[in-house]
C-alpha cells in the first residue's frame, strides 16, 4: 500500500496542475470579451484602427469617457434610463411584498391558482407580447412615456419578484411576530418592528433584480419608445451599433459608452448573484 | 438557501376558518394580492387577450387609419401555416434554440466538473471570470462581439490572419450561416455562467462519503462520473436545460443587433425578429398577433414541466 501511494499522489498532483492551467485559460477566454471592452474604452481612434490590435491600454486615456458623458444624448438616455429603473424598482418592491406576504402567511381561496398563473407569466416570453403591448401603449397614448415603459417593466419583474421574497417571508417564522403580540405589541406594530427588519434583505435582493430587468432590458424599449428623444441606454448603445454597419465606427467611444453601462449592472450583480439562481433553480439544487 | 424552509410557518399562520376571524383579517389575503392581480391583468392579461382576438381579424394599414378591423376566422392562422417561410423560420429557430442550448448545458457541465476537480485557485479564478460574463448587459456583450467580428478592423479577423486563414475585411454577418454560428457563439459565450454555476452549486450537495467509497471499491474515474456523479446531478441538469431551452427560443436582442450591424435581415429571422418585422415593420398586426400565439403555445408547452416541478415544490 505504502509503495504506491508516493507515485499515485504525485500523479494526482501532475493531473490537478493540468487541470488548474486549463480552469485558468478557460477563465481568461470567458473574462476577454470584458477584458476587450475595457481596454478598448481607453484607447484612441487610431490607435484602434491600426492593422495590429493593442492588447494593453498603455497610453490610454480618459478621453473616450469625457466625450461620452459630454454626449448630449447619452445625458438623456442616462436619465431616461434611471427615471424607468427607479419607477421600476419601487413599484415591484411594494407590488410584490404584498403578494409575497399574502402567499406565504394566508391561506386564501385562489391561491394555488395565482401561485401558477405567477409562474406561468414568469415564462411568457415578450417577444410574443410585444406588438399586443405596443398597440395598448399607442392607444392609451403611453408610447415614448417614461411611466408606460416602467408599468411594462413592472408587470414583468413582478411574478419573479414575488417568487423570491415568498421564500424570505416564510422563513421568517411567526413566532416571533406571536410572542411580539403576547408582549402587548398590536399586529401591525409587531410586524413593522420584527418581521420587516428581517426582511430587509430580500427586499434589497428584489429591488436589484428589478434594477437589473429594467436597467438592461432591451427588447420593449424598442418596441414602446419609438423616438429618438426617448431612447433608453441600451436603445442609445444600438444606435452605434446600427452605425458601425454603414459607416467607420469610433469604437473606444462605443466600449468607453458600454463600459458606463454596465460597470453599475456588474456591481449589483455580484451582490444578489446567488439569490438568483436559487430563485431559478430552487428545489433542484437541493435534490 | 433562500427559497427552501417554507412549509411549517405557512401552516401555522391565521387559517382563514378560525370562526373568530375579524372581518378585515379575512379579507386581508385578497386585498394584499390586488395590486399585482390588477398590474399583471393590465400590462400582460390585457394584451394577450388582445392579441388572441387580432389574431381572428384582419388588421393591417387600412386599420392603423382608423378602419375597423375585418374578422376572418382563421384566415391568419390558414395563411400562416401554409406559407413556407413560417416553416423555415420556425424550424431555424427550433434548430438555433436545440444547438445553443445543448452545447450550453454541455459545456456547462464541463466546467462545472471542472471547477469540482481543481485547487481553490483555479476555481476562484473560473468562477470570477463567469460571473464577470454572467453579469455583462446583454446589449453591452453585444457592442463588444460586434467590435470583435467586426470587418474592418475587428480582433476576429486579425487573429485568423495571424493563424494563416486569409480573413482580411471579411465580413461574417452576410453570410447567415455564418451570422448564426457567430449569434449562437455568443448566445453560449452569456448562458454557459448560470448553467456552470448552477450544476456546479448541485456538484457541491454530493456528500464526499459516497465519492470516497466507491474510490474504495475501486470505481475509476470515469466510473464514478457516469454512474455516481451524473445521476446525482441529473436533476439540475434538467432543470436548466429546460430554462435554456425556453431562453433560447425567444433570442431576440442578439439577433436583432446582428442584424442591425450588418446581417441580412431577410435571411436571418427567428421567430421574436419576425414578429418585430411583420408588426412593427409591416404592419400586418393580425399576422403579427398570429404568430405571437404560435409563439406564446410554443414557449408554455416546453415551460409546462419546469412549472409544475415548481409547484410541486410549493406546496
Amino acid at each position: 500500500m505504502s509503495r504506491t501511494l508516493g507515485p499515485a499522489r504525485s500523479r494526482r498532483s501532475t493531473r490537478r496542475t493540468v487541470l488548474t492551467v486549463v480552469a485558468v485559460a478557460v477563465a481568461l477566454v470567458w473574462a476577454f470579451p470584458v477584458y476587450w471592452m475595457l481596454n478598448s474604452a481607453f484607447l484612441d481612434k487610431v490607435t484602434l484602427q491600426s492593422s495590429t490590435p493593442t492588447f494593453l491600454p498603455f497610453g490610454g486615456s480618459l478621453d473616450n469617457f469625457a466625450t461620452v458623458f459630454g454626449d448630449a444624448g447619452f445625458v438623456r438616455a442616462l436619465g431616461i434610463s434611471l427615471a424607468v429603473t427607479l419607477i421600476t424598482v419601487a413599484a415591484a418592491i411594494v407590488v410584490a411584498f404584498l403578494g409575497a406576504l399574502a402567499i406565504s402567511r394566508f391561506r386564501f381561496r385562489g391561491r394555488r391558482s395565482f401561485v401558477l398563473a405567477l409562474l406561468l407569466i414568469q415564462m411568457l416570453p415578450a417577444e410574443g407580447l410585444f406588438i399586443a403591448q405596443y398597440k395598448m401603449m399607442s392607444s392609451i397614448g403611453l408610447l415614448n412615456n417614461i411611466l408606460g415603459l416602467a408599468l411594462l417593466y413592472t408587470a414583468a419583474v413582478v411574478p419573479f419578484t414575488v417568487w423570491m421574497l415568498r421564500g424570505f417571508v416564510a422563513g421568517v417564522p411567526v413566532e416571533l411576530e406571536e410572542a411580539a403580540m403576547v408582549d402587548g405589541l398590536s399586529r401591525t406594530k409587531a410586524f413593522l418592528r420584527i418581521t420587516f427588519p428581517l426582511l430587509a434583505p430580500g427586499l434589497v435582493a428584489s429591488g436589484v433584480y428589478a434594477f437589473l430587468q429594467a436597467w438592461n432590458e432591451f427588447t420593449v424599449a424598442l418596441v414602446v419608445m419609438t423616438e429618438e428623444q426617448s431612447r433608453t441606454l441600451p436603445l442609445w448603445l444600438r444606435g452605434f451599433v446600427q452605425a458601425s454597419a454603414t459607416r467607420e465606427t469610433d469604437w473606444g467611444q462605443v466600449m468607453a459608452a458600454s463600459t458606463v453601462v454596465a460597470v453599475p449592472v456588474i456591481i449589483f450583480f455580484l451582490v444578489v448573484q446567488g439569490r438568483m439562481s436559487n430563485g431559478l433553480v430552487g428545489g433542484a439544487v437541493k435534490g | 438557501m433562500t427559497s427552501t424552509a417554507t412549509a411549517p410557518p405557512e401552516t401555522a399562520s391565521a387559517p382563514p376558518e378560525a370562526p373568530p376571524a375579524p372581518r378585515p383579517r379575512r379579507h386581508l389575503p385578497a386585498l394584499l394580492v390586488v395590486p399585482a392581480v390588477v398590474l399583471l391583468v393590465a400590462a400582460l392579461g390585457y394584451p394577450v387577450g388582445w392579441q388572441v382576438v387580432t389574431s381572428f381579424q384582419h388588421f393591417g394599414m387600412m386599420q392603423q387609419f382608423g378602419q375597423p378591423p375585418e374578422w376572418v376566422g382563421l384566415a391568419n392562422y390558414t395563411a400562416l401555416l401554409s406559407d413556407p417561410n413560417l416553416w423555415v423560420i420556425v424550424g431555424r429557430s427550433l434548430a438555433f434554440c436545440l444547438v445553443c442550448a445543448l452545447l450550453t448545458v454541455a459545456i456547462g457541465l464541463a466546467l462545472a466538473l471542472l471547477m469540482g476537480a481543481v485547487g481553490r485557485v483555479g476555481r476562484l479564478t473560473l468562477q470570477v471570470a463567469l460571473l464577470l460574463a454572467w453579469a455583462m448587459p446583454v446589449v453591452a456583450s453585444m457592442t463588444v462581439w460586434t467590435w470583435i467580428v467586426n470587418w474592418r478592423n475587428g480582433l476576429l479577423n486579425w487573429a485568423l490572419d495571424r493563424v494563416g486563414v486569409d480573413a482580411q475585411g471579411h465580413n461574417w454577418l452576410v453570410e447567415p450561416l455564418s451570422f448564426f454560428v457567430v449569434a449562437a457563439v455568443i448566445v453560449v459565450w452569456m448562458s454557459v455562467p448560470f448553467v456552470a454555476l448552477s450544476i456546479y452549486a448541485g456538484l457541491t450537495q454530493l456528500s464526499p462519503e459516497v465519492l470516497e467509497a466507491a474510490e474504495i471499491d475501486g470505481a475509476g474515474g470515469w466510473k464514478r462520473l457516469r454512474l455516481i456523479i451524473l445521476p446525482l446531478v441529473a436533476p439540475v441538469i434538467s432543470i436548466v436545460l429546460l430554462l435554456q431551452l425556453i431562453w433560447d427560443l425567444r433570442v431576440f436582442t442578439q439577433i436583432k443587433l446582428l442584424q442591425d450591424a450588418g446581417g441580412v435581415a431577410n435571411e436571418t429571422h427567428l421567430l421574436g425578429t419576425y414578429i418585430y418585422q411583420l408588426g412593427t415593420g409591416a404592419g400586418d398586426f393580425g399576422m403579427a398577433s398570429a404568430v405571437s400565439i404560435l409563439m406564446l403555445l410554443l414557449t408554455v408547452a416546453v415551460s409546462w414541466y419546469y412549472v409544475r416541478s415548481l409547484m410541486k415544490e410549493e406546496s
